[in-house]
């Protein structure tokens, strides 16, 4: 993979967790590459890892050794204030249980961190609706999250993840606390702004649906990376885990 | 709309990035105020502790405005009343200050109050665990999270210790007027009766700014990987 396309680079990553006397060692160097544009799955059981990965890769833990270069910026030599940048120019958040902010509309969900990036209201309020739009929830924007379906709130949580233009979106389950065609619809709706707007899409899942968009599949298993697999050859190993189960 | 944000070279090279998060003045107000509203039946027992406390220290500063008031009118009738009813007045006297067991009784009041703030304000900062981490993911800085906290806190504090002190005030007139008689009210200097209630509303937004001290800390350095956390 080109050196200057990368977008994520992780190099020796562990990272060791300390419960009560005992160290348990998550990662146990995990090197990857992530192209920029790319629509990567992380795919791997639970306590494989996979979910202290991706909080690295989102910048929010910092890894025991090893690095993890955002747009070849090394996040551990961020401060408080540029990792705050980061989170909220560089990267849209998706998470499995949307995270919607319950005391605001849908509106003021999308153009919060807008604010933070120091926009104006009404251009985050317009730019709101454009996204809104996007997600087909351009008439619920006055709704209130309990309002909405989990569906709905999950739209709101891709619109807000897009607000700032991020050119990473990290997205953890997405799909795990939605029904098949809603979890199929937020699939598509993340494959077409991937395809869209050139945004890297880095979710970690074990939705075998999510696989079908990927263009990479990052195995990872028992805290290291099991194997990388591209789309093509993909279709024969979901066969064989379709076989195995 | 902005463009999209990559890093310049400049800033490629020395690893940095610009620092440009904010959260304009007005905007955390108007956040504040929502998040009072939502949760309003929550913040009226926040509130309440503060009230009532505030209320007893205003009732007792009024109290002795209105026997200063008596005392000032120079009738040996009133002064009598005054005395049965309990205040300690040498002969000489003209003023009445607040007693030592009315100042413990008060001070031990709004401790008391603090704690209920305290422990109020810890429970609704582990309630929103998630909303703080989730902001924290957006881009939010500790200080905005502090900030939120502490206008909050102010505005319960305000209109919690204005309402407080308000109570405390009427009713303390009232006793007056069922004890002394109209009369009596007739003589209360205006700026004294003003000084008091100030006062205690000032102490009042006091406490609740020193009650949410330490829970906007803890709030503010939350990590914002326990957003990320399913379980809830």
């Amino acid at each position: 993979m080109a050196e200057a396309g990368s977008i994520v680079r992780v190099t020796g990553v562990t990272k060791v967790f300390k419960l009560g006397k005992i160290d348990v060692q998550a990662l146990k160097g995990v090197d990857l590459e992530i192209a920029k544009g790319d629509y990567i799955s992380i795919m791997g059981p639970s306590g494989s890892g996979k979910s202290t990965l991706f909080n690295m890769i989102g910048g929010l833990d910092k890894p025991t050794a090893g690095k993890v270069f955002i747009d070849e910026v090394d996040i551990a030599q961020l401060d408080a204030y540029e990792l705050a940048w980061l989170r909220c120019r560089k990267i849209g958040y998706i998470f499995q249980t949307f995270n919607i902010i319950q005391v605001m509309t849908a509106l003021e969900n999308v153009t919060l961190p807008m604010i933070f990036a120091g926009l104006n209201n009404d251009a985050a309020v317009e730019k709101g609706m454009e996204l809104l739009d996007l997600v087909g929830l351009g008439d619920r924007f006055s709704h209130k999250p309990f309002e909405l379906s989990g569906g709905q709130q999950q739209r709101v949580a891709v619109a807000r993840a897009l607000a700032n233009d991020p050119a990473i979106i990290l997205a953890d389950e997405p799909t795990g606390n939605l029904d098949l065609t809603t979890g199929e619809e937020s699939i598509a709706l993340l494959k077409r702004l991937s395809q869209d707007r050139g945004v890297t899409v880095i979710s970690a899942t074990h939705d075998f649906k999510m696989l079908n968009v990927s263009d990479r599949v990052i195995w990872i298993r028992d805290g290291r990376v099991d194997k990388i697999e591209d789309r093509e050859e993909l279709s024969i190993s979901v066969g064989q885990i379709g076989a195995r189960e | 709309m902005p463009a999209r944000k990559i890093l310049s070279e400049s800033e490629k090279e020395t690893g940095r990035v610009q620092r440009q998060v904010k959260l304009p003045f007005l905007k955390s107000v108007e956040i504040s105020i929502k998040s009072i509203k939502v949760r309003f039946f929550r913040s009226l027992i926040t509130t309440m502790s503060l009230v009532l406390a505030v209320s007893f220290l205003s009732f007792v500063g009024v109290s002795n405005d209105i026997a200063n008031g008596m005392l000032a009118k120079q009738d040996p009738e009133l002064r009598r009343l005054l005395v049965r009813s309990g205040y300690d007045l040498g002969p000489g006297d003209t003023t009445v200050g607040s007693s030592p067991k009315q100042r413990w009784l008060v001070i031990l009041s709004l401790l008391v109050c603090v704690v209920g703030i305290v422990n109020a304000q810890l429970m609704a900062v582990t309630e929103r665990f998630r909303e703080i981490g989730t902001m924290k993911c957006l881009g939010a800085l500790d200080r905005f999270i502090l900030r939120l906290f502490v206008l909050e806190a102010g505005m319960q504090g305000l209109v919690g210790a204005g309402m407080g002190a308000l109570t405390g005030a009427v009713f303390s007139l009232l006793s007056g007027w069922l004890r002394f008689g109209f009369g009596s009210l007739t003589s209360i200097s205006l700026g004294s009766l003003a000084v008091s209630i100030l006062i205690a509303t000032g102490v009042g937004c006091l406490l609740s700014l020193l009650g949410v001290l330490y829970p906007a800390l803890i709030a503010a350095r939350m990590q914002p990987v326990e957003a990320m956390r399913v379980e809830q």
